[in-house]
């Protein structure tokens, strides 16, 4: 079993389909939100939106880390990557995202060292290899990511590797979705949960959707049956409650490894979302007993005022209030190519997915 | 961002080791997870293993499935 085609099976995709006809109510309307961007790409590229009955409304989260990195922290790795002796190290998806004067990819053509990375460790190397130069890497992620972050800087205090920096800008989910159940213009009802930020958190965390907030939850697996078997758990449950479809992954206590991990190198903190604004304690930021890896210490980046661009609908979108075709940028001003907002960058943001596998990027819908 | 790959463990070394998955080997650290053994499935998440793929589950999942 290699865990990949066996959840893609044609006729065991149309079968759970069926099923989930058979079980929901042609009466109702379930608005289910799925919160994770790995999830948003792969309903829009299995095609799932088309199978599933019309009382089934899926609607994008903010689960993309990419797309809810605010324009200030653009602006402060734009800031040090103009400082003496820096090499940025950043995940791909960053590079185009619009700050609020310019991004990282601008600057790499006007001559900054910024470099395209597929994780911290390959930062690491880059610091052991140019001891003359200074690293900065890009936190970005949610709790799937933060461990393999919090990792990097403990094997550089263990290497005491001076010249290693991490800009911090990792957020955590569960703080971020109680302030969706709060929004009253925010219609959902049942959550499809982020299956890898569940490996590492667990099901304890969410607890709280069901039981305060009378939502049903399903922690769900990335592959078209595992979707759809998520929405079918969803349709069955008759009392809101958190369940877990992606059982070949997640523990209900998620792993204490990586959250040890996530705990000795960082704290809680404010945090703030595009389009959502500040969240309490939806932040991590460097423990000061780690300070001496935390770019924002060493450098102190001095930046203008950010500013959000006002032609860009990714605050509503990322909130599941408006889609993609409601935006007057969407596909004319805003394209992958050239970029008005963060949600058309990302390789999991929901313009992309519009953009990339929608039926219609004309307006006309 | 949060994508993560089920990938075999062909080599370990302390906490590194690799991954294969469809003939692509890729480096990868293991010291997020429990007592990683060569021929067992992880999730590899930028770089390291964040957690094992349980066959047994997955064989469970697709058992329930094919009988509905």
């Amino acid at each position: 079993m290699r865990y990949v085609d066996e959840f893609r099976n044609r006729r065991l995709i149309d079968k759970v389909a069926q099923e989930i006809r058979g079980a929901a109510d042609p009466d109702l309307v379930y608005n289910i939100m799925e919160v994770c961007g790995t999830h948003t790409m792969s309903i829009f590229r299995f095609g799932l939106r088309d199978i599933l009955p019309k009382g089934i409304k899926l609607i994008s989260g903010p689960g993309c880390p990419v797309c809810v990195t605010p324009n200030e922290f653009i602006d402060k790795a734009i800031a040090i990557a103009n400082a003496k002796g820096v090499i940025v190290a950043t995940f791909g998806d960053m590079l185009k995202v619009p700050g609020s004067r310019s991004s990282l990819e601008k600057e790499k053509a006007k001559g900054r060292d910024i470099r395209i990375v597929y994780s911290s460790l390959d930062a690491l190397d880059l610091a052991r290899k140019y001891t003359t130069k200074r690293i900065v890497f890009l936190g970005i992620g949610f709790e799937t990511t933060a461990p393999t972050v919090a990792q990097s800087i403990l094997i550089a205090k263990k290497e005491r590797l001076s010249n290693y920096f991490v800009l911090c800008g990792h957020k955590t989910m569960p703080e971020v979705m109680e302030v969706l159940v709060h929004d009253k213009l925010i219609k959902v009802d049942a959550f499809l949960l982020p299956g890898h930020v569940s490996a590492i958190i667990g099901l304890h965390p969410y607890e709280f959707l069901s039981v305060k907030y009378k939502k049903r939850c399903v922690i769900s697996g990335f592959e078209p049956i595992d979707i759809l078997q998520s929405i079918l758990m969803i349709i069955r449950q008759r009392k809101p409650k958190v369940e877990i479809q992606y059982d070949r992954i997640i523990e209900k206590s998620g792993n204490p490894l990586a959250r040890r991990s996530i705990s000795k190198v960082f704290e809680k903190c404010p945090s703030t979302w595009r389009g959502i604004g500040s969240v309490r304690n939806s932040g991590l930021k460097i423990r000061r007993s780690y300070k001496e890896f935390d770019a924002e210490v060493k450098f102190k980046p001095k930046i203008e005022e950010p500013k959000d661009n006002i032609r860009c609908f990714c605050g509503y979108i990322l909130k599941g209030l408006k889609t993609p075709y409601d935006c007057p940028s969407f596909a004319r001003a805003c394209t992958p190519e050239d970029p008005v907002g963060a949600c058309m960058v990302s390789s999991e943001g929901t313009c992309a997915a519009y953009y990339k596998y929608g039926k219609d990027t004309t307006h006309s819908r | 961002m949060c994508l993560a790959v089920p990938m075999k463990i062909v080599e370990i070394n302390g906490d590194e080791g690799f991954v294969e998955s469809s003939g692509l080997k890729r480096k990868a650290n293991f010291s997020l997870i429990k007592s990683p053994k060569i021929g067992e499935y992880v999730l590899l998440h930028a770089g390291f293993a964040i957690e094992k793929v349980k066959e047994s589950e997955a064989k469970k999942t697709l058992k329930i499935l094919r009988s509905i």
